[in-house]
C-alpha cells in the first residue's frame, strides 16, 4: 500500500458515508489510520474536526480536516491524482455527468430509501418505496449509458458514482432484511444492470476491504431497533 | 475562444441556480451563448428532453450535450474554459474541498431555511425559518471573518462567492414580502459588506434576478406548497 501521508479517518464502521471514504482510500491503495468514534458520546477530536455538523466521516490529512463524504472522495482523488485509478474522468463532460449522478444519489435515492424504511405512516413508506424505485430506474439508465451494463458507472473501472452508490450497499441490504416486506432493492427483474453491478462491485478487493459484513449490519440494525423499542416501552410504563 | 462551440443555457428569470451559472460564464468572459428562458409552469420539449430526470433549470447544452445541476455546470464551465477569465475553483485540493463543503452547506442550510420562510403555513413556522436563515448567514459570516479577505475566494470572486451570492436576491425578495429581516447588517456586518461588494462585481452584471420577478415566482411556489400540505 502506498504511504498515506498521515491520513486519519474519523468514522463509525456502520455508516454508509464513512464506507464511501474507505472505498475511495482502498481503491487508491492509500493507507490510513481508522479512528472509530462513539456517536452517542462525541469526542473532542470529532467536535473540533467537524464543528459545523459534528458528524462522520471526517478525513484528516496532515491534521487538516475535510468533511462531507463526496467532498472527501473528490479531495482524495485530487490530492492523490498521481495514484491510480482516477475516480473522476479527466474529460469535463464525463465529470459533470458523474457529479450529476452523485448529487442524485444523495438527494433522491438516500432520502427515498430512508422514507421507505423509516417512514412514520404506511402511506409515507409506500411513497418512499415508489420514489426509491424511480431513483433506481434512473440509475439503471445511467449505468447503461456509462458502460452498457458491462462495467461500472466509471466505465471500465470504478469511479466517483460507483463509490457513492457502493458505499450504501451494506446499509441497503440491512434495511431490506429489517423491513421484512420481501422488497428486493436491487431487483434483477426491475433493474438487471444494477443488480449485476452490485455483484461485480462486491467482488472488487477494495469493496471487500471497505464494505461492512452484511450479517454484522443486520445484527447492528436489530440491536438499534431493540434499543429504540426498549426506550418506548420504558416510557409507556 | 477555446471550447465555445454551440452553447445554450436553458434558464428561468427568477432562478438563483441559473443566475449562478450565468455568473460563472461571466467570470470566464463567455458571453456568446443562447439564453433560452423557460416557463417552469409549462415546460418545453427542449427542457424535458435535456433534463428528463429533474425537468429543472439550469441546463447548459454545449455542442448538443446537456449538463444539469448548477454546481456540476459551474465546475464544467471552470474546467472547459480553464485558461479564460479567472479560475472559479482554486487550484489547491484542500481549498477546493473547503469551498465545496461550504457550497453544500449553503445549498442545504441557507436555501432550506429561506425557502421555509416562503412556504411556512403559520407565523410560528415562519419565525422559526427566519431564525434558521439568520443562523446560516451567521455561519457564513464566520467563514468570511476567518478568511479575512474581500471575497470568500480571496481578493476576487470565486466558487463560494457565486454559490452564496446567487441567493441574495431571494433573501431580499422574502425580506420585503414578509416584512422580516434576513440579512441584518448589525448582526452580520462582514456578510452585509461582502454582499454589497459582490453586487458591484463584473460577475453579476446583468444576471441577478429582479426582486419583483422572484416575488411573483415565489408566490406561485408558495401556493403549490400550501396546496400540497393541505392534501396530506
Amino acid at each position: 500500500m502506498a504511504a498515506g501521508d498521515d491520513l486519519k479517518l474519523i468514522g463509525v464502521w456502520a455508516s454508509p458515508f464513512v464506507v464511501r471514504v474507505k472505498l475511495a482510500l482502498s481503491f487508491k491503495g492509500l493507507s490510513y489510520e481508522n479512528v472509530e468514534v462513539d456517536l452517542t458520546s462525541k469526542s473532542e477530536l470529532l467536535l473540533s474536526s467537524n464543528p459545523v455538523h459534528k458528524k462522520v466521516p471526517v478525513l484528516l490529512h496532515k491534521e487538516k480536516p475535510i468533511c462531507e463524504s463526496m467532498v472527501i472522495v473528490q479531495y482524495i482523488d485530487e490530492a492523490f491524482a498521481g495514484t491510480s485509478p482516477s475516480l473522476l474522468s479527466s474529460e469535463p463532460h464525463e465529470r459533470a455527468v458523474a457529479r450529476f449522478w452523485a448529487a442524485y444519489i444523495d438527494d433522491k435515492l438516500v432520502a427515498s430509501c430512508i422514507q421507505s424504511f423509516r417512514g412514520k405512516t404506511e402511506e409515507d413508506k409506500s411513497e418512499g418505496t415508489k420514489q426509491m424505485f424511480t431513483a433506481l430506474e434512473n440509475l439503471e439508465g445511467a449505468l447503461k449509458e456509462s458502460c452498457n451494463g458491462e462495467g461500472y458507472f466509471g466505465g471500465e473501472s470504478v469511479g466517483f458514482v460507483d463509490v457513492s452508490l457502493g458505499g450504501l450497499l451494506s446499509w441497503l441490504n440491512a434495511a431490506e432484511v429489517m423491513s421484512g416486506t420481501g422488497i428486493k432493492i436491487f431487483d434483477p427483474i426491475k433493474t438487471p444492470l444494477l443488480a449485476a453491478w452490485t455483484e461485480r462491485f462486491r467482488e472488487l478487493d477494495g469493496a471487500k476491504e471497505a464494505l461492512p459484513d452484511n450479517d454484522m449490519m443486520v445484527e447492528f440494525a436489530r440491536k438499534r431497533q431493540a434499543q429504540a423499542a426498549a426506550v418506548v416501552a420504558a416510557s409507556e410504563n | 475562444m477555446a471550447g465555445e462551440g454551440d452553447l445554450k443555457l436553458l434558464g428561468g428569470d427568477a432562478s438563483q441556480f441559473v443566475a449562478r451559472v450565468r455568473m460563472a460564464l461571466n467570470i470566464k468572459g463567455v458571453c456568446s451563448y443562447e439564453y433560452i428562458e423557460q416557463d417552469l409552469f409549462n415546460k418545453s420539449e427542449l427542457l424535458l428532453e435535456s433534463n428528463p430526470v429533474h425537468k429543472k433549470v439550469p441546463v447548459l447544452i454545449h455542442n448538443g450535450k446537456p449538463i444539469a445541476e448548477s454546481l456540476a455546470i459551474v465546475q464544467y464551465v471552470d474546467e472547459v474554459w480553464d485558461t479564460a477569465g479567472a479560475p472559479i475553483l482554486p487550484a489547491d485540493p484542500y481549498q477546493r474541498a473547503v469551498a465545496r463543503f461550504w457550497a453544500a452547506y449553503t445549498d442545504d442550510k441557507l436555501l432550506r431555511a429561506y425557502i421555509g420562510v416562503n412556504v411556512a403555513a403559520t407565523e410560528e413556522e415562519r419565525a422559526e425559518k427566519v431564525k434558521d436563515t439568520v443562523a446560516a448567514i451567521s455561519q457564513l459570516e464566520a467563514v468570511l471573518a476567518d478568511g479575512g479577505k474581500a471575497f470568500f475566494a480571496g481578493d476576487s470572486v470565486g466558487y463560494l462567492d457565486i454559490v452564496v451570492g446567487c441567493h441574495l436576491s431571494w433573501l431580499e425578495a422574502f425580506s420585503k414580502m414578509y416584512g422580516v429581516v434576513l440579512l441584518d447588517a448589525a448582526k452580520s456586518p462582514i456578510f452585509a459588506a461582502w454582499a454589497a461588494r459582490f453586487g458591484e462585481t463584473e460577475a453579476v452584471k446583468g444576471v441577478v434576478p429582479e426582486t419583483d420577478t422572484v416575488a411573483e415566482y415565489a408566490k406561485k411556489r408558495r401556493a403549490e406548497a400550501l396546496a400540497a400540505k393541505r392534501k396530506n
